[in-house]
């Protein structure tokens, strides 16, 4: 029988959504958004450890200029692995389908997402071509670089790109099915009283990270579709040798492959929206320009692809366009960041874990994005093109931008999550050494990519050592640092302090009902009668349940929550 | 009262237990499907991306191709599809009015010009497999060989493969989601002759009916790229 | 020369690099004062409005239009003098200068293989003179690599079955680091190499000390024969049943479909592997395609003839390839070419 409906709630604290039922049946087989977060918490982790892992075999073997540890094939499975697992398989579905799956639905006051099973199915699909991945890879690896490069993908390589291809390609109708989700959930699940500009930023953040899912992914779908026919039947669709364009495979893979680096960052940016407001208890300032930044981004994200094909060949002119739209997509961003800055003016600012992720996001996705002005610069652009410095630029979007809104996000909502905190000092302590060693390992290699040295290369003149070493000594600091959270998270899911239902005294939704919540997140459907962070002293957030006096009343018309509006 | 309605629709076994009410619970099914329509177009975008590049890139080679096409079997089928998508939105409408009857004699109908369709595609595929113009070696024993296309001025023959891969692979992936289509009718088909749907509850239908209505259009585009784009050459 | 006394840049040794390492001055200067500055903001409002009891709630804030318009417009400003500047070097390092000494290059999984017009062939090494304009014409024979070359501040992909260029202007002798930029398989940073910036009269020394080689427009005219184009084009590309060559290069071809285009090397390499492409007006599809009979290195050399006919339509074609006036005294011996084909 379904799970949801085989209990009562008797009391909210007592029953809650993850010892409502028991067994692994009743985990493989849930219809349960929080759940689902948690199935995907798990496996976006396994895959960002062995991301990781092969991140520290390139470290080590980039101490030396020889190339002595690791054979060059060797090596070049090895950064190819590390980019395809961090892009597809942690980046790409780490904050949408994990703190997006479990907050989404609570946020808006609704009790699931609108398609539970699909949900679940975007969950299968990910595993199965997470399999595929990872059979290619005890297979005998990949060796094409995370960008699949034609020909070479599709002539000259003798690794498994198929069966990499395969799971990439299934993978995307995960975050396709994620996306869809999203969307007809923001749309029609809202709860009374919740409009749009009522919704919490983290949630613009989300439905403008659906467009692009749904728009972007197919089109690496059928691009890897035609790279895997090509592979398999030798007709040349991107192969000059028989005919083909191999630019034109350069074309379609980077018409999804830009946009989805703002799959990455929007919801981490979405993130930090809510760490940055609810830590300084200060409303955005300028909520709806942070909100259609976010929209914006989307739209244009779609018209930059060609900045990363200045050098190949293409038309200056089309160059020239899209150099243009690069620098014009820079202009939301910046808008958040100066927003966001605002918004601490006058704000009561408390150091809590989540707040310091939130303050290191700004500062590195400041150096990040700024530096993203070099590549779009189109006369830089040719020297520093696929060098170390646009290896340092991408890392610190990607680690220094979503890993840290990824990391601050899940210490956030972790009360609500586990239902237990997590341990304050170790926490400060985590963010401090993550921080240190992200700009140990990543700084260095600007410096090195603008002295020329280029990526991928598994040995390299040794006047760049003194880089790599220094950048070493930062990544194993960066990973003794991500270790430290793993441990403690783990520790505080059964010896952790027990959270209350509010332990940040915040007006969200997602702070009104019980931590953990109930499997339907909500007694009652909520009623919103506040905007987004309008903070009110703790005695006047009410948790969402029955009123007083209306416990013989129906569920559908309980008047619920917060503080009156003024 | 309004509650009361709210109250007894949440009684309908067809509303599920996390929407309000069946009225949220169709709207979200439209939109899901609609969503859902929007990734199809960018998949096939991306084809049609390639066909456009191409195209251009070897017009003449094209032009031969295309004329080698069955232009009377790519005609029937295209009226095959059209009288399809008729049935289709006949047996919406019965739905909606609540005919039951009608319904199922109209998703039969679909259903029989649907699988007439990708009959009729078959017998195209074996005879671009007789003349070996499977593009590639997807077929070992029989490589493709462009001897049979007749070939109009300039056009060179070792790049009328071109024109087979791509036809190939847009009319492959059409009729893959054909099948799906097909397959997707006859589980409507089912719980319409158990008599699930009515006038309140039928957004299934619609639904289907939608994705149907898609897959059709897109056949709509292919036709003419890729069975007329080189006719008036011939004359 | 400008940045030597700025740490950790690298070296600048064409006439391009000094721009390039301008415009990448003023980015680091805007990045830095930014990243301070909201850095310095942030700390600043973090220490200042910390928390100071439990329940304190400040008052909210309505945004303000006028501050959300200054920080859009100042950065777009900003922005905008950055592509400005960026695209106005990249037109002037994309458009080779006219009366340049043209080098080609072929790739291949995992080296480079140049070759001066006047026939000296190198292996992952380039010696160039200073204050010469080179321009390089670039092609690979599998996969896609990339010609770059850091103190130069220039870099190119070079794709198969494709001509790209590029061009610089060393101005500083010594050792430069030559890298292959685009990941191309096993041995990728293996493909590496050295440019060899050398003064004038030292360069035209060594060209004299390595002259004994073929110059590509004498092998190309080997080619002309042996495969039997001279049947169809003429001896010294009069033209006969197919269109004269003599003169062509760099001209307007009128095509039979109406079209016109410019015989550059694209237009020459795709007509010898698909001669029915772009049939020049007035003649019918006759040729035969040279697909897979000649290596993208061979038709470079067809190539290099094409455009020595072009400098001397009237004379013996293979006297004189156009670049050996500009390199000074390393003539190659022409006579080899006309006695009897290699193959």
């Amino acid at each position: 029988m379904r799970a949801e409906e085989s209990f009562q709630l008797p009391s909210p604290s007592k029953v809650n959504y993850i010892n409502a039922t028991y067994g692994l049946k009743s985990w493989l087989l849930t219809k349960d958004h929080k759940r689902i977060a948690l199935l995907y918490l798990g496996s976006v982790t396994f895959f960002f450890m062995v991301g990781g892992i092969y991140a520290m075999l390139i470290r080590l073997e980039l101490l030396t200029p020889q190339g002595d540890l690791l054979s060059s094939t060797t090596y070049n499975k090895v950064f190819t692995q590390h980019g395809i697992l961090m892009v597809f398989f942690f980046l790409i579905p780490a904050i949408p389908a994990t703190l997006g799956n479990f907050l989404v639905p609570m946020m808006i006051g609704a009790k699931d997402l609108a398609f539970p099973r699909i949900n679940l199915l975007s969950w299968y699909i990910y595993i199965a071509g997470g399999l595929f991945t990872i059979y290619a890879l005890l297979a005998g690896g990949v060796d094409t670089g995370w960008t699949f490069y034609a020909p070479y993908s599709t002539t000259f390589s003798n690794s498994y790109v198929l069966a990499t291809g395969v799971g990439i390609f299934i993978n995307g109708f995960s975050s396709i099915l994620t996306g869809l989700n999203f969307i007809v959930t923001i749309h029609t699940m809202r709860a009374p009283g919740m409009t749009w500009f009522r919704m919490p930023l983290f949630l613009w953040a989300h439905y403008a990270t659906s467009l692009i899912m749904i728009l972007g992914t197919p089109v690496i779908a059928i691009t890897i579709l035609l790279l895997a026919f090509e592979r398999l039947a030798r007709v040349g669709i991107f192969d000059p040798a028989i005919g083909g364009d191999p630019v034109l495979f350069q074309h379609l893979f980077w018409f999804y492959s830009h946009p989805a680096v703002y799959i990455m960052v929007l919801p981490g940016m979405g993130v930090i929206s809510e760490l940055i407001a609810n830590f300084s208890r200060k409303n955005i300032f300028g909520y709806s320009f942070v909100a259609f930044s976010s929209l914006a981004i989307a739209v244009f994200g779609f018209l930059v692809w060609g900045h990363h094909m200045f050098v190949s060949g293409q038309s200056a002119y089309a160059g020239m366009i899209f150099s243009f739209l690069s620098f014009a997509v820079a202009i939301p961003s910046a808008v958040k960041v100066f927003n966001w800055t605002a918004t601490l003016y006058k704000g009561s600012i408390s150091y809590d874990t989540p707040m310091l992720y939130a303050l290191g996001f700004i500062g590195l996705f400041t150096i990040g994005g700024m530096t993203g002005l070099f590549l779009a610069s189109m006369g830089l652009d040719i020297h520093v093109h696929d060098t170390y410095f646009i290896v340092a630029h991408f890392h610190y979007i990607m680690v220094g931008g979503t890993l840290l809104a990824y990391l601050g996000g899940l210490h956030y909502w972790w009360p609500k999550i586990a239902g237990r905190m997590y341990p304050e000092g170790w926490g400060r302590f985590a963010a401090l050494v993550i921080f240190v060693g992200f700009n140990l390992t990543f700084l260095p290699q600007f410096v090195a990519g603008y002295l020329g040295m280029p990526r991928r290369y598994h040995a390299y003149p040794p006047e760049f050592q003194v880089f790599n070493v220094l950048s070493s000594a930062g990544a194993s600091i960066l990973g003794f640092g991500l270790l430290i959270p793993a441990i403690y998270l783990i520790w505080s899911m059964r010896y952790g302090k027990v959270a209350e239902s509010n332990p940040w005294h915040l007006p969200g939704l997602e702070w009104r009902t019980p931590s953990p919540p109930p499997t339907t997140n909500f007694e009652v459907t909520p009623i919103v009668t506040w905007e987004a962070y309008e903070f009110a002293p703790p005695e006047e957030t009410q948790v969402v349940g029955k009123l007083k006096g209306t416990e013989d009343l129906d569920d559908a018309d309980v008047v619920i929550g917060g503080r009156p509006t003024s | 009262m309004a509650v009361a309605i709210e109250h007894e629709a949440s009684h309908h076994p067809g509303l599920q237990h996390h929407f309000e009410n069946m009225e949220q619970q169709r709207e979200a099914g439209t939109l899901g499907m609609w969503v859902f329509l929007v990734t199809e177009v960018m998949f096939f975008g991306g084809m049609f991306f390639a066909y456009t590049l191409y195209r251009s890139m070897y017009p003449m080679e094209f032009a031969s191709a295309s004329n080698h096409l069955d232009l009377t079997l790519g005609t029937v089928n295209t009226v095959v599809l059209i009288l399809s998508s008729f049935t289709m939105a006949m047996g919406v409408y019965s739905a909606q009015l609540g005919k039951q009857r009608n319904l199922v004699i109209s998703l039969i109908l679909t259903v029989v010009l649907g699988v007439t369709f990708l009959g009729i595609k078959a017998v195209e595929y074996h005879e671009k497999y007789v003349d070996n113009l499977i593009p590639g070696r997807l077929i070992p024993s029989a490589p493709f060989s462009p001897a049979g296309v007749h070939l109009l001025p300039g056009a060179n023959p070792q790049k009328v493969e071109m024109f087979y891969w791509i036809y190939f692979a847009m009319t492959g992936m059409h009729a893959i989601h054909m099948i799906i289509g097909v397959g997707l009718l006859l589980v409507i088909l089912f719980w319409a002759w158990r008599g699930k749907y009515g006038p309140e509850y039928h957004s299934p239908v619609e639904i289907s009916g939608l994705y149907w209505h898609f897959v059709d259009l897109i056949w709509i585009f292919l036709f003419p790229l890729l069975y007329l784009l080189g006719r008036h050459f011939e004359h | 020369m400008q940045s030597s006394w700025l740490p950790f840049m690298p070296e600048s040794a064409s006439t391009n690099s000094d721009s390039v390492d301008a415009l990448y001055l003023y980015l680091t200067g805007v990045t830095t004062f930014f990243t301070f500055l909201i850095a310095g903001v942030l700390v600043f409002f973090v220490i200042k409005f910390r928390r100071r009891s439990p329940f304190e709630i400040p008052r909210p804030v309505a945004g303000s239009l006028k501050l959300e318009t200054l920080w859009t417009v100042i950065p777009f400003i900003i922005a905008m003098s950055m592509f400005a500047w960026g695209a106005q070097i990249y037109f002037e390092q994309i458009r080779a200068p006219a009366n340049t000494n043209e080098i080609y290059v072929v790739g291949k999984q995992w080296m480079w293989k140049l070759q001066h017009t006047t026939g000296q062939r190198e292996i992952n090494e380039l010696h160039v003179p200073v204050g010469r304009k080179i321009k390089l014409i670039m092609t690979s024979e599998d996969t896609i690599h990339s010609f770059f070359i850091p103190a130069f501040r220039i870099k190119a992909d070079v794709l198969p079955g494709r001509y790209t260029t590029q061009w610089f202007e060393a101005t500083k002798p010594g050792r430069y680091h030559l890298f292959c930029a685009e990941y191309c398989g096993m041995n990728h940073s293996g493909m590496i190499g050295t440019v060899v910036v050398m003064e004038t009269t030292e360069f035209d020394n060594w060209l004299s000390g390595n002259s004994n080689q073929q110059t590509p427009a004498v092998a190309g005219q080997q080619l002309y024969q042996s495969l039997g184009c001279v049947s169809c084009h003429g001896t010294n590309g009069e033209g006969g049943r197919g269109p004269a060559l003599a003169g062509l290069f760099g001209k307007q071809v009128f095509l039979t479909n109406g079209q016109t285009v410019v015989a550059d090397e694209s237009y020459v390499r795709e007509s010898i592997e698909d001669p029915n492409a772009k049939l020049v007006s007035g003649f019918g599809p006759i040729m035969p395609t040279f697909q897979g009979q000649v290596t993208p290195e061979q038709v470079i050399q067809l190539m290099a003839f094409i455009k020595s006919l072009q400098a001397l339509p009237a004379a013996t074609p293979a006297a004189s390839p156009r670049a050996n006036s500009a390199a000074g005294p390393a003539a190659a011996p022409p006579s080899t070419g006309q006695a009897q084909n290699p193959r």
